[in-house]
Parts: structure tokens; C-alpha cells; sequence
């Protein structure tokens, strides 16, 4: 466990980005089966320690440590994991067990023993082991390194193309003694099932308006961009599963999709809810996201379905090296073949030039709501990650609203001697009333400058809130506007960020809660 | 405690004296030569003898209108009030101070520290009524390690890098010196190389008496000559263009709060050295239940988990919201 807490503190730490990879290396070279496959599933996320959750190891901490002490440094620190590693107050003699055994232990204590178990193990480890324990045991490491990051090390240390590697991976299982056999020559490629698996997606660029000048429209083809989850279907010989953009198999919620669908392929598309294909908002889809099992009501309610935009596996057959015009061809026909009730074809938009397009996706913003365009290179093969020049995301420009700042709160962990979370509002009356929260939009030089002011021109605070003078103008920039009962004004703003620091605006001239109805007014989704 | 001889702006009446204000007053009181507890501009100061020669290497000689050198341990009475300057281990020179008048006793810390440092008189506990402390580090998460193991990890470091130099991010008074001695102590006896900003400050603890070895100034040297080095610079001049002088620098950022990986990240540190010149959360804990006082007022810092504690032990206790006051206590972290 020392030399993986060695690790783990290093690629925190390590800005360069090389160093990092010879760490990876070394470590996987070294370090003996089973324990490397572990740290590697730790490091790609994969490793799920499925009865230790946050809330145990909180409670097995509150058990040792005064709950109000707790929470404030909690609100300093900023990270679960790391609070608990740093406030821990006991220490005892003896060491970790190594990384294998460590998750044997985990995997194979009764919930009611874990509490015992992990308080012995943090009183044995030294602080940032304690810290590695614990990001190890949440599963949440946040330490700056990409799954890809440690593929890309197993790469540059077998000679293997991380293509290759990419490939097989989602047909792996921890400790992956097969694939490190693979890569050391002593085994050959891991045998996977190809169409029972789930195959990395092709992501796209933002646009930007100087772009438009080198790229000929004729080359491209357009879609609008649906406002939903992307997802992954796999239709297999063995069954239909569906997967998340993460490769995270979200079957189980959806079984309205995956029962009722035909045919063999893999395809790319959008999730989305709503009857006879009419899309309906995407708060309406989060009510259907995140539950293990589907319920009845709401699938009569909001019945799911996929929108296709693409074709990975013709039948048996893998297509991603054609074009995309001409695997667009491949879906078209295969939707002739095996008509659908849960899927159908994103239309492609007939468009001129640029700025044919541009009025488009302005209409398509106004009248429907629709998030933007995306444009796709006709010859572009289907490649997985985010290849330049493929797939352009063209984003609706965003509303704004001037909006006045209310309330200031301390942020976490790097940001938690600012205070860099700000509430604002519009006016009512003569009162203004909050329509929403944001903490990203200004520089590293603006939340300075921020921070100061509110410090110099606070009127109340509580805890790690402060009230201010209503004096200081956001320009805001959101997505949507919707009907809102959780709020004293009766608006939300989707995705709100402050686009603008209205130093020069008085605060009267700031947008009054009537303003906001024109937002509203427009359907999203 | 109906009318303590101290104010909540730190403030005494019967003297018609301040401690460490953030404003030139006609009198002060002086517990350390940090900046944000002295500042140039008083009528007179009143300090210890090391903490008036750093105001004025740092201010220059004519910074006060008149400087009065007190002894630790020296009682000086004057009107009804008597002061006495006790050790605060935090740096050369540092007090603390004990202000004693119509038979109470209240003593201001200034920042302290209890672990040993050759750099600085070592603290004493001070018996009073009402105590105000700081808090720089007044969460129970802070729980600092020996600064002996910490150094232990850079040698190590050194010793496994030898192509690269190691860039220590220090706060110029104190900190610098204090790594500097611990280094020394660990036996590392080749030059240690300064940034500019050092000089001055380490050649007065040297004359005052500090032991510091061979320093050789950083600028002028060439790339090869400083691999396997080691450099101590200010902490923003580690993230600057001065850094890119030195071959594939490893940066090292000294300070209380490396325990907390955001903030290493965030000073760019790729080697965190936790040492503090501050008493880490039990420490603060030890030394108000050592004080016997009933009252304490917190300071500097984290105030809202010290106050809440105090409150636990049954002592009366409430925030002080000093202006000027550095959040970090010197620590460098920014």
C-alpha cells in the first residue's frame, strides 16, 4: 500500500505530465500481479468498493471527532476524502496490508464490521497514506490523472498502440492479469466478444467563428444538436445493452429502450424522453436518470427513446473506418431493415453556406430550443476520443441578463480562502430577488478583485455566507430559463455563469424580475 | 471580566498603547517583525531588542519616531500597567505580550509556536485571565508533522534527483531561516543558495547570532553548477520567470499549509514541505488550557473552530475581527 500512496501523491503533485507517465511505468513494471491490476483499476476508475460509501466513512470518522469541528474543516479543506485523512486522531503501531489484500479486506467485511475495520486502518497508516486509503475505499481520487493517462503509460511501456488497448478495454475485469500478459508478450491479444461490448465514443470541438474560414460547407453535413444523454446501443446476439458515454451500462433504467428494439449493431445516439419522438426538456429526463430500476408511472409518463446519429457495427460487421457519409448510408438502410418504435434517425439539415447555417441555429434556438448545431466532416471516419477537424459542436449563443450579486460564499479546496460562489438577483419592486447561483465565468485575476470587494463591502454574514451591498452588476450568462417553485422569484436558470463583471453598472439599471418572462417563454428541449 | 485592560482592537488605555495595529498610531506595541503585525510609521514602538533590528533592516532605521528595546521577562511599568515581553517561538525575536494592570493579567501571542527552533526563543506559557490567541491554524485537520521528517523527504529528493535543483518557497523572515537551520542540523553542509530578497534578513539572524552556514547569492550561477542545489526563494518568485534560471527545478514549498494537497497544488508545489512556524490545532488546544485564563478571544485565522472548543472546555470566548491581519500568518502560502 506505500508504494501505491507513493503514487497516487506523486501524480497529484507532478505538473509535468511526463514525469507523471514514468511514474505510471515504472510502477506497472515493478509492481507484482495482482496488486498493479488494482492500482490500475483504481487510477481508470473501474475499482468499485461497493459497501464503502462516503457516508461510512463519515460516520466511522464522527464517531472519533466532534461533528461542528468536522463540518468546519470540512468547509476548509473542501475534499471528503482528504478532510478525513488529515483530521483522523489516532495513530497505532503496525502497517497497511498490500493493495490486493487491502481490497480483499474491504470487498469481504460485513457493513456492520467496516466502521472497526477502517478506523484500524487509518490509525495504522501514516497521513498520506491515510490519504490514499481514502481515496482508494470513496473511489473518487480527483487527482488530475485520466484514465487515459495510465492507458497511455501501458502503452509507451509495451509498445502497444493505445488504440489497440482502448479497443479490448471495456471487455477487461480487474486485476487485468490477462492484458498485462498481453503487453509483456508473454499471452496473446485478450479474447473479446466484439459486439457484447461497449466501444469508446468519437466527441466533437467547439466551433469558433474564425474556423468557419478555412472549412468549406460543402465538406460537411449538419444536425441539430439534441439536448439529452449520449448514449451507446449495443445490439447484440447475446442481448441489447446500453451504455453511458463513460461506458457505464444504464440498461437497467431504461428497459423501455433496450425491450423494445430489433436488429444487430451498434449505434450512436441521443437519449431523450417524450411520446411519439417529441422531444420533451431535459429536466424532464434527469426525473428518469439516475434510478437503478425504472418505474411504471414514469415510463408511461416519459417514455424513453433514442435519437441515432450513427453506426459503429453494421450487424457483425465494424464500419467506423468508413466515412461518415457513407456509414450514414449503412444506418439509413439498416432503419429500413428493421423498422424501430424506441429509435429514430436524427434528420440531417439541409443548409447553403455558413450562414445559412448561422440562421438556422438561430431559428432552431428561437422557435425550438434546440442547444446548437453539429457539423460533421463527410469523410470523416468514426474515431474514438476527440479528433481535430471531425465533429464541430456549434453552440446557440447564450442568454444574458444583468443581474445584481446578493450573497458571497467561501469555495472549496483551492479556492477556500475566496469567495468565489456568488448568488444573484433581479429586482422586484424594490426589492431584489435571488434567481441564481454561480462559481465560474471570471478569471483567476477577476476572483481577486471580487473577493476584495466583498470583503470590503459586506453587510451580514453567516457562517461561510456573506451578504453585500446590492451594488455590483453581473452580466450573467444561462442556457434556459424555467418555472421555478423552489425559488423566491419563481425562475431557474440553467447553467448559469457570470460571462461579464459590470464594474461600471449601477445597480438600478440591473434587469427586473419581468424581464425574465421573455426567457421563459422559450421551450427547451 | 467587566472592563478588561485590553480592547477588542487590541488597544490598551492605561498606556495609551496598541499592539501590532495595522495603522501608525502614536504608540505601539510590537510582538513580531512580520508585516502584517509591524509596520513602519509608529510614533514609538515599544519591542524586543532583534524584533526592532528587523523593523529596521526591513523599514530602514528612521521607520519609527523612537524605538524602546525591552528584554524578555523585563517588567516595565508605566501609569498604572505593567508590561512584560515573553518568548513566542514563532521567529527571532518574537513575543509575546503580557499586559498586567488593576489585578488582571491578559497576554496577546502574536503568532507562536511550541516545537523547538534554534531560530527563535522558545516559547513559554504565560499564566493569565484573558488570553488572545491566533488561530492560523485553529482546525483540528492541521496536526503538523516533525519538521525533521519533512526535511528528511527533500534530502531524500535531492539524493534521488541529482540532475535538478530544489527550490525551497519561503516566507523571507523566519521560515527561511528556520529550514535553512533545519537543514544544517540535518547535516547538509554545502552552500544553500538565496534569491535576493533573502540576504538581508539571513545575514541579520547570523549577526544576531543564529548559526546559518555558507549562503551564496542564486543569481549569477549557471545552470550545471546548480544541479543537485539547493535554492530558497520567496514563494511567488518560484512561480516566476526567475525559477527558469535553474536546471528542471523541483519546486519545494515550505509552509503549514502543504498538509493540504488543494493548496499544494495550488502553490504549484511538486515536493510540500509541511513546517510551520505556527502551533498546529493541539497545540493551540495545550496552550489555552496551559494558560489557566477564563476568557479567550481568537484571532487570525480560522476563529469559528478555536472559539467553538474554548466554549466545550467551559471557558468564555469570542472572535476578534482584527483589520490587516495576513489570513496565512507569514506562512507564505498566499
Amino acid at each position: 500500500m506505500k508504494r501505491f500512496a507513493d503514487l497516487l501523491e506523486l501524480l497529484a503533485l507532478t505538473p509535468s505530465r511526463t514525469r507523471k507517465l514514468e511514474a505510471l511505468k515504472r510502477y506497472f513494471v515493478e509492481v507484482p500481479d495482482p496488486d498493479r491490476g488494482i492500482a490500475l483499476a483504481v487510477l481508470t476508475s473501474e475499482m468499485d468498493i461497493r459497501n464503502v460509501k462516503p457516508a461510512l466513512l463519515r460516520e466511522t470518522v464522527l464517531a472519533e471527532v466532534d461533528e461542528t469541528l468536522f463540518a468546519l474543516s470540512y468547509d476548509y479543506v473542501g475534499d471528503l476524502g482528504e478532510t478525513i485523512a488529515l483530521i483522523w486522531p489516532h495513530k497505532a503501531e503496525g502497517e497497511l496490508p498490500r493493495l490486493s489484500e487491502l481490497v480483499d479486506l474491504l470487498n469481504h467485511t460485513s457493513k456492520a464490521e467496516l466502521p472497526r475495520v477502517i478506523g484500524g486502518l487509518l490509525s495504522q497508516a501514516a497521513i498520506h497514506e491515510r490519504w490514499a486509503l481514502v481515496k482508494l475505499a470513496t473511489g473518487a481520487l480527483r487527482i488530475g490523472v485520466s484514465a487515459r493517462l495510465a492507458k497511455t503509460a501501458l502503452a509507451e511501456m509495451s509498445g502497444v498502440e493505445l488504440q489497440d488497448i482502448e479497443e479490448v478495454w471495456h471487455g477487461l475485469k480487474p486485476p487485468y492479469a490477462n492484458l498485462f500478459a498481453w503487453l509483456e508478450g508473454k499471452a496473446g491479444r485478450p479474447d473479446i466478444d466484439n459486439a457484447a461490448r461497449f466501444h469508446p465514443l468519437m466527441l466533437s470541438n467547439p466551433i469558433e467563428d474564425k474556423d468557419f474560414e478555412k472549412l468549406d460547407p460543402r465538406d460537411f453535413s449538419a444536425e441539430w444538436k439534441w439536448d439529452g444523454i449520449r448514449v451507446q446501443l449495443v445490439l447484440g446476439a447475446q442481448g441489447v445493452s446500453m451504455f453511458s458515454r463513460t461506458g457505464d451500462e444504464i440498461s437497467a433504467s431504461f428497459p423501455d429502450v433496450v425491450d423494445n428494439v430489433m436488429g444487430r449493431a451498434v449505434l450512436d445516439g441521443e437519449l431523450l424522453v417524450g411520446h411519439d419522438f417529441d422531444a420533451r426538456s431535459f429536466n424532464d429526463l434527469q426525473q428518469r436518470l439516475n434510478r437503478k430500476v425504472a418505474q411504471a408511472k414514469q415510463m408511461q409518463e416519459l417514455p424513453a427513446f433514442v435519437r441515432v446519429y450513427d453506426m459503429l457495427f453494421d450487424g457483425e460487421e465494424d464500419v467506423r473506418a468508413l466515412g461518415w457519409e457513407e456509414r450514414r448510408a449503412r444506418l439509413e438502410a439498416w432503419f429500413q431493415r428493421n423498422p424501430q418504435t424506441r429509435l429514430d434517425l436524427s434528420e440531417v439539415l439541409p443548409f447553403g453556406d455558413w450562414d445559412d447555417l448561422g440562421r438556422l441555429r438561430r431559428q432552431g434556438a428561437d422557435e425550438h430550443g434546440h442547444e446548437g448545431v453539429m457539423i460533421k466532416l463527410r469523410t470523416a471516419p468514426y474515431v474514438p476520443g476527440r479528433p481535430k477537424g471531425f465533429w464541430f459542436k456549434w453552440k446557440r449563443d447564450p442568454n444574458v441578463v444583468d443581474a445584481v450579486l446578493m450573497y458571497a460564499q467561501r469555495g472549496h479546496g483551492k479556492r477556500s480562502s475566496y469567495y468565489s460562489d456568488y448568488t444573484f438577483g433581479v429586482w422586484k419592486g424594490n426589492e431584489i430577488v435571488p434567481i441564481g447561483k454561480a462559481y465560474f465565468g471570471f478569471t483567476d485575476e477577476e476572483l481577486k478583485q471580487l473577493d476584495k470587494w466583498i470583503r470590503a463591502n459586506t453587510t451580514g454574514s453567516f457562517g461561510p455566507v456573506r451578504e453585500v451591498k446590492k451594488e455590483l452588476v453581473f452580466e450573467v450568462a444561462f442556457d434556459s430559463a424555467q418555472k421555478s417553485g423552489r425559488h423566491k422569484s419563481g425562475v431557474a436558470l440553467r447553467f448559469p455563469r457570470i460571462s461579464r463583471i459590470r464594474w461600471d453598472k449601477p445597480a438600478q439599471e440591473a434587469a427586473r424580475l419581468e424581464d425574465m418572462d421573455a426567457f421563459v417563454g422559450v421551450p427547451d428541449g | 471580566m467587566d472592563k478588561p485592560v485590553i480592547d477588542r482592537n487590541l488597544y490598551v488605555p492605561a498606556i495609551d498603547a496598541w499592539i501590532d495595529p495595522s495603522e501608525p498610531k502614536a504608540r505601539a506595541i510590537i510582538t513580531h517583525g512580520h508585516a502584517d503585525h509591524a509596520r513602519s510609521g509608529h510614533g514609538a514602538v515599544l519591542a524586543t531588542p532583534d524584533t526592532i533590528e528587523i523593523m529596521k533592516v526591513r523599514y530602514g532605521e528612521d521607520c519609527a519616531g523612537r524605538f524602546e528595546a525591552l528584554d524578555f521577562h523585563d517588567p516595565l511599568t508605566i501609569d498604572g500597567a505593567t508590561v512584560t515581553l515573553f518568548p513566542a517561538g514563532h521567529i527571532l525575536g518574537s513575543a509575546q505580550v503580557l499586559i498586567e494592570a488593576e489585578g488582571q493579567r491578559a497576554v496577546v501571542t502574536g503568532d507562536y509556536k511550541r516545537l523547538r527552533d534554534r531560530t527563535a526563543q522558545p516559547y513559554e506559557p504565560v499564566a493569565c485571565d484573558l488570553l488572545i490567541t491566533e488561530a492560523t491554524f485553529g482546525l483540528p485537520v492541521f496536526q503538523h508533522p516533525d519538521p525533521k521528517d519533512e526535511i528528511a523527504r527533500l534530502l531524500k529528493s535531492v539524493a534521488a534527483q541529482p540532475e535538478r535543483s530544489h527550490l525551497i518557497g519561503c516566507y523571507a523572515l523566519g521560515k527561511a531561516q528556520r529550514v535553512i537551520a533545519l537543514l544544517r542540523d540535518a547535516g547538509w553542509d554545502r552552500p544553500i543558495y538565496l534569491h535576493g530578497a533573502m540576504i538581508r534578513l539571513c545575514e541579520l539572524y547570523q549577526a544576531l547570532g543564529v548559526e546559518l552556514g555558507e549562503l551564496l547569492p542564486a543569481t549569477g550561477m549557471g545552470k550545471a553548477e546548480m544541479m543537485g542545489q539547493i535554492v530558497i526563494a520567496p514563494p511567488a518568485a518560484i512561480r516566476d520567470r526567475w525559477s527558469r534560471r535553474f536546471p528542471d527545478p523541483v519546486v519545494c514549498q515550505a509552509s503549514g499549509w502543504m498538509s493540504v494537497k488543494q493548496r499544494a497544488r495550488q502553490a504549484l508545489a511538486e515536493l510540500p514541505l509541511v513546517i510551520s512556524d505556527h502551533c498546529d490545532w493541539g497545540e493551540l488546544n495545550v496552550s489555552i488550557l496551559e494558560s489557566g485564563a477564563e476568557t479567550v478571544w481568537v484571532t487570525h485565522g480560522r476563529e469559528d473552530a478555536l472559539v467553538y472548543w474554548c466554549k466545550k472546555q467551559g471557558l468564555k470566548a469570542e472572535p476578534l475581527a482584527l483589520p490587516g491581519l495576513d489570513d496565512d500568518g507569514g506562512e507564505g502560502g498566499e
